[in-house]
This record gives structure tokens, sequence and C-alpha cells, in this order.
């Protein structure tokens, strides 16, 4: 090692003593968000900020409203008939509740994986092109291949089913399945995907591998993901959100929620105290 | 951890009472050293000498106990926030007591050699000195156990006045040593204990450092605190 001078030394001092700070343009601006299943409020004015190409967490009890919350950001509450959103959700600067806006187009732009695998009864080729297709994003066949391969790719799936794309994707093991499923959200060209649970039905291995393919989709997409595992969101994560009772309690730079939380409701959480 | 409620699992407050239990056992044990290891040199009490090396192994033995506690319960629990600092907190505070135990054992090993053989004024120098690094250590344990942040910024400004006891002692004795050349022995390994006493006080600040990190979460002294920065660098 090369012997450093004084001065060096006090500069590399300084160096480790600040902290990294990313700049983060901010993707997803909700302001006073609020949400109600017939009478019951479940999102009680939320604001949140969600950074681009970073992976949030929401993370909060059962019931805290962070699905609800999730589910807010591509309009996937509308399925619901006695639930109403109001306040304000703006992705890229345009408000995703303004009557303009083409709920189809804005779910192909806002992917969305669900706790549970659920492939469509069609082959692994099928499930990737079925989306490209309807939204005519291919003008030919080798369009659509390529999208269905570089879509699988992505999702880290290809070299395990290049051989048999028209075998039905249900035919998968549980942890191919939601990777297909990620394959599925990427290939309509999203720049965000929505995760909720993504791991909870899967072995270790495989929640291993999806959190891998995570922190690589990082780099393209923006990510939000509802997590029951502390781990896990500490682990994929960059920012954090903490939710209780339909309120953010907390929301930090996800090393600082871990290690050093400022609220208490956030400290009891994490560590197991209530939940 | 005492504003916080109880884990949904109790097992696990039980695990983190146990390391904590065992931490405070640990600073008893390294206090009784230290204190055991100067009386003997200041009386030349070679029982108690043989005592106090003793007692470092069953410190030893502790530390090993403290750190393979805290090695199951990261295994067990994958602990964050609060519960992670006290883990984290209890591995470096098991090394610091340690250390203590470590350096009172030297003495208590001079004490042996030098059997009684000390002059008056020097004995007083030296029985101050370790009054000074007793207090700090003390103060600093009873911090731990009663999560008093004050105390243990307290114990950790406190230790510039052992630094500047132990310098004036140093001075002392060379000036004995030149006075009388046959105290060049005595006096040397003199210097030595006065040196682990004060060795003992910087690890009374470590540990107040650590308190601080447990309790706050932050780095102490505050990053920008160029003074505190570097007495921080003494140890």
């Amino acid at each position: 090692m090369n012997q450093m001078t004084p001065v060096e030394i006090e500069q590399t001092v300084k160096k480790l003593s600040k902290k990294s700070e990313v700049a983060m343009n901010t993707k997803i601006r909700s302001r006073n968000v609020h949400v109600y299943y017939g009478d019951k409020e479940a999102i009680k004015g939320v604001d949140l900020d969600i950074p681009e190409k970073q992976v949030t967490a929401l993370i909060g009890p059962s019931g805290c409203g962070k699905s609800t919350f999730l589910r807010c950001l591509n309009r996937m509450n509308d399925t619901i008939d006695i639930c109403r959103v109001t306040g304000n959700i703006e992705i890229d600067g345009q408000d995703i509740y303004d009557p303009s806006v083409d709920v189809v187009d804005l779910r192909a732009t806002v992917g969305m994986v669900f706790q549970k695998p659920n492939p469509f009864p069609k082959s692994i080729y099928e499930n990737v092109a079925y989306g490209p297709k309807i939204h005519g994003l291919a003008r030919s066949k080798t369009d659509l291949d390529e999208i269905v391969e570089t879509s699988l790719r992505r999702a880290g799936l290809f070299d395990e089913v290049k051989d048999r794309l028209d075998a039905p994707g249900t035919g998968l093991s549980g942890g191919q399945q939601q990777r297909l499923c990620i394959a599925r959200a990427i290939a309509v060209s999203p720049t965000v995907i929505l995760m909720d649970e993504p791991c909870s039905a899967l072995d270790p291995i495989a929640t291993a591998i999806v959190e891998e393919l995570i922190d690589e989709l990082r780099e393209n997409y923006t990510i939000v993901i509802v997590t029951h595992s502390m781990q896990q969101a500490a682990r994929v994560s960059q920012m954090t959100a903490m939710f209780h009772l339909g309120d953010i309690v907390e929301h930090a730079d996800t090393d600082t929620i871990f290690t050093n939380p400022s609220e208490k409701r956030t400290q009891d959480y994490i560590t197991g105290r209530f939940g | 951890m005492n504003d916080l409620g109880e884990h949904t699992v109790s097992a696990y407050d039980e695990e983190l009472q146990g390391i904590v239990g065992k931490i405070v056992e640990m600073g008893g044990q390294a206090e009784r050293i230290m204190e055991q290891a100067v009386s003997a040199l200041l009386r030349g009490d070679q029982a108690l000498a043989q005592t106090a090396i003793a007692g470092d192994q069953l410190l030893n033995s502790l530390q090993r106990d403290v750190d393979e506690q805290a090695v199951l319960v990261i295994t067990r629990r994958q602990p964050v926030a609060q519960d992670l600092r006290e883990i984290i907190g209890a591995i470096r505070l098991s090394a610091d007591i340690e250390r203590i135990g470590d350096l009172g054992k030297n003495i208590a090993r001079r004490a042996l050699v030098i059997d009684g053989s000390i002059k008056p004024q020097a004995a007083y120098g030296i029985e101050h000195l370790t009054d000074l690094a007793s207090e700090q250590v003390k103060n600093v344990l009873d911090a731990y156990a009663e999560r008093d942040v004050m105390r243990a910024q307290e114990v950790w400004r406190r230790d510039s006045e052992i630094d500047s006891v132990y310098m004036s002692l140093f001075r002392e004795l060379l000036t004995y040593m030149m006075e009388d050349p046959r105290q060049i022995t005595s006096c040397t390994s003199l210097l030595f204990c006065a040196k682990n006493v004060e060795r003992i006080g910087d690890h009374a600040t470590n540990i107040a450092e650590t308190i601080y990190y447990i309790e706050k979460g932050e780095v102490y002294p505050p990053e920008g605190d160029e003074a505190g920065q570097a007495r921080g660098g003494n140890v």
C-alpha cells in the first residue's frame, strides 16, 4: 500500500465521515391521500415522495394501510366498488386520478406483482407476450419474440425456461412463477413496479433470487415493495416508509430506519415489540 | 432499552437482559481486579496480587460468554435498531472491560516483582491516579446500568484529568530516578503501573462512547468536534 501523506489522510478521514448523498428525483409524489372503504377511513392523509430508480419499502403491522396505499399507485382500488380515494398522486408530474388518464395505460406504466404468483393458464411465452400484444407494442412476431426474451432475461428466468417456452406457466416452481409474473410486468415497459409481498409464498432460495432480481431491476425501474419481513426491507430497499393505522409514522433512508429510527412506534414495530 | 416495551417473544427479552447482566457482572469483576492489584502493589501483598491475577481468568471467560450469547442473539433474532445497538455495544463493552482486567492483571504482576519497596511519595501519586481511574470506571459502569447518557459524557470529559495526573506522576518518577539511581528498577515498574492505570481511564472513555452509541445511535463525540476527535485518538 502506498504511504499516505498527512494531508491525504486528513482528506480520507473527511471523506469517510461524510455520509454519501445520492441525488434522488421524485418519481411518485403523493399528497394528502385518503382512502375510504365505505365509511371506514383506511388511509388518513398520506404524503409520500417515492424516489426514481430506488426501492422503497412500505412496512407496518397488518391492516396499517400499506397495501391499500400501494394499490392507489396504479388505481387498483378502482376495482373495489366501495373504495374511494381522495388527494393527489402524481407520477412524473401527471395526476394519475385525472379523468383523462387511461387506467389501462397507467397499469402498463405501473406494473404490479402480487403475493401469490398468478401466471395465466397459458404457455410461458404467452404469459409474457400477452401484455405487449394487447398494448400493440410489437409490430411483428420477431419484435414479440425479442420482447419475450428480453423480459425473461431481465427477470432472470430465460436460461431456465428457454427450451420450454411452450410449456404452461403454471407448471413452473413457485419462485419461477413469481419471476414469470415479474417478466410479464416488465414486458409492457413499465417505469414503476409495485410488489405486494412478492416473496411471502417463496422458499428462502427463491426469495434470495427474487431479491437479487429486485436489486438488478432498480437500475431501470422505480420499485415500491410491501413486505412483512423486516430483514427483507432492510436488504432490498433504499428508502423505507413505516405505516401505522393509516398514517405514515416515519419515512427515511432504510439504513437509518433499521439502525436508528427516530419514532418509538417504528422502533417498537421493527424490533418485534408490537404488531 | 428502559423506555421500550417488551418484545412479543419474551425469550428475546430474556436473552438481551442476560447479556446486559453479564456485562454488569464483568464490570464488577474488572473493578475488583483493579482494586486488588493496586492495593497489592501499594501494600506489597503477594497473595492479593495472585487473587487479582486469577480473577482475570474469570473475566476472560465472562467475555467469551458474552460474545457467544451476542452471536446467538444475532443468529436467532436478527436484531435491528436499538436491539442491534445493544448487541453491538455489548460486544464492544465486553472487549473494553476485558482489557481493563488485563491491565489490572499487569499491575498485579508488577506488584509481585516490586514486593512493597515503593517510595511513600510515589505510592501517593499512584494511589491518587488509581482513585481517579476507579471512579471513572465505576461511574461509567453505573451509567451503563442506568442508561444515563449524561453521566457517560461526564466520564468522557473527565479523562483529561487522569491524563494530566499521569503526566505529572511520570515527571515525578523521573525525578526520583535522577535523585537516586537505586530507585530506577522500582520507579520503572511504577511507571508501567501508572501507564496501565491511565490506559484503564481510556477504556472507561471507550465505554462511555459505546453507551452513547447504544442509547442515541450516533457516534460520540459528534463529527465536527475537532478537539473531541483528537482526544478520542489517544486510545
